[in-house]
């Protein structure tokens, strides 16, 4: 299989497509929370009971008003081997927790994998949307239609007071978790990320990075997602994550041409030197990878680097993952043996 | 890189560690790590059931009952339980557990009560309701800006829906 097929098989809606502020926000995400009314969530339910579960969601989804909304498949995930359960994770269709606990869990996937649902996590469904760019309002849309569709054959959980009825009482409520993935690299740079971020807490936001912890995230790349889920609508939930995802981007902006008029020689020595790496080195850990994407990509947005595609940090990011490196090349491989083949993918996708 | 312990295999657990703000950087293979047991977080030690669970400190209303003796009767659950796990068993456990909820919810959220999204099918006459005050707050605000027209059309509305309420 060529590179270029494999790039087209896997890549799903939110890695290939473009999407508002891409230059900045790079995936947004929005997923919610279901529980049937009359069985016990997962931690506490018998094997007969997740069974039961599994049917009850597969003939949901046959039900015309799951099919209006696309070609949904269900997969159960003792059928899927541990390396397509990891390639699942890197492209952030699952959870980790379904990838070491596959037993008596399903995934369903909408055929261009904008839409994925959990099912047997902590809560018996875990509906969630994922689309490129910022787009709140969209990812929400889809994930409460999808929510009303398998809501016409499913009973909710669902309580006046309390809302959506949740295994883990920190998502009660609306059992909506709403993320942006942003990529602020001059933010770091500059170093006032930390402050920046230790603004977001207060207001009942949480950050952290996507691959790495806290501040220290690698790839520069930091996911803000609404920690609140009781006591505000899905709409205000939304309403105050963009405004806030707003403002980093103004301050990214503002970061970015602040670098370019007191440090453009030693910002474009330090693209061009990431720049060089990705083309010709022949050995790349993911941390290295994921650093030298991140330079490279902030190259493109500044006009440093010409003729490579935006996309290319979202695409290779998830490409260079161990798994998908392991599925493309049709094998296992030794960690000695990735940091080689990833460099050889980088090197193609570069000079394509 | 190489494992900074075995000096032979690759490094490909890569570990920072911030005690008392002394950041310190290792690099291993995964062998070693697994050796070293830095993948292992000690149960007990340092998680998130237990940072979650010293929320749910059991500080009930006076004259309800001893709140670690409450038990869901659907699942078996006890509050004990739930404070150890801080997970819920079933979606019945938030009525068995209602005397101590409304302080664990607001601790959480600072809110105990849902004004988000009604089940299309399941939420009935609640949906309704909901409705109903979404369109008063409507006209409201549009007497506010004296816009009488949209006004009346929003007062026809709001009469339909509640003659179907009643009704």
């Amino acid at each position: 299989m060529s590179l270029d097929d494999f790039v087209h098989r896997t890549a799903s809606y939110w890695m290939r497509g473009d999407g508002p502020e891409d230059e900045i926000v790079i995936s947004t995400r929005v997923r919610l929370a279901r529980n049937m009314a009359d069985l016990p969530f997962p931690m506490l339910a018998t094997d007969r009971q997740m069974e039961e579960l599994l049917h009850r969601v597969n003939d949901a989804i046959q039900h015309p008003t799951m099919k209006d909304l696309g070609r949904f498949e269900m997969v159960p995930m003792r059928q899927v081997s541990e390396l397509d359960r990891q390639v699942l994770m890197e492209k952030h269709l699952i959870s980790p927790d379904l990838v070491d606990n596959p037993r008596r869990s399903a995934v369903i996937l909408r055929d261009d994998e904008t839409v994925s649902i959990m099912v047997g996590e902590e809560d018996h469904l875990r509906i969630q949307c994922l689309f490129p760019g910022l787009q709140l309002k969209p990812a929400w849309d889809l994930a409460s239609r999808v929510d009303d569709a398998l809501e016409a054959t499913l009973d909710w959980a669902y309580d006046e007071k309390r809302g959506y009825l949740t295994a883990c009482p920190t998502n009660a409520g609306t059992g909506m978790r709403s993320s942006v993935m942003m990529h602020l690299p001059a933010l770091v740079l500059t170093d006032q990320i930390r402050r920046v971020l230790g603004a977001i807490s207060q207001v009942g936001l949480a950050v952290r990075g996507i691959y790495g912890e806290g501040t220290e995230a690698v790839g520069n790349l930091f996911q803000v997602s609404n920690q609140i889920t009781l006591g505000q609508s899905e709409e205000e939930i939304i309403h105050n994550l963009y405004g806030v995802t707003r403002q980093l981007i103004e301050h990214e902006r503002r970061a970015r041409q602040l670098l370019m008029d007191q440090n453009q020689a030693e910002l474009e020595d330090r693209i061009g030197r990431s720049y060089g790496v990705l083309r010709y080195a022949r050995r790349l850990d993911s941390k290295e990878t994921m650093q030298r994407l991140s330079d490279v990509r902030l190259g493109i947005d500044l006009g440093i680097i010409t003729g490579v595609s935006k996309g290319i940090l979202k695409e290779l990011m998830v490409l260079t993952r161990p798994a998908l490196l392991q599925m493309y090349e049709g094998r296992e491989l030794s960690p000695e043996e990735r940091d080689v083949r990833r460099a050889a993918l980088v090197r193609e996708r570069l000079a394509a | 890189m190489i494992c900074q312990q075995c000096g032979k295999r690759p490094a490909t657990v890569h570990l920072t560690k911030i005690v008392n703000g002394q950041k310190s950087e290792r690099h291993l293979c995964e062998s070693c790590a697994n050796e070293l047991g830095e993948l292992q977080f000690v149960p007990g030690a340092f998680s998130f059931p237990n940072i979650l669970g010293s929320f749910f400190s059991a500080d009930a209303p006076p004259g309800s009952p001893p709140v670690q003796t409450l038990r869901c009767p659907t699942c078996g659950l006890t509050y004990h339980q739930f404070t150890q796990v801080s997970r819920f068993g079933c979606p019945q456990c938030y009525k068995a557990f209602v005397p101590v909820l409304d302080p664990v919810l607001r601790r959480i959220h600072g809110s105990s009560t849902h004004t988000g999204k009604v089940p299309r099918r399941g939420g009935g006459r609640l949906r309704l309701r909901r409705e109903l005050e979404h369109l008063k707050e409507q006209l409201q605000e549009k007497v506010r800006l004296e816009q009488f027209e949209e006004a009346a059309r929003l007062r026809d509305q709001i009469r339909d829906l509640e003659q179907r309420l009643s009704g």
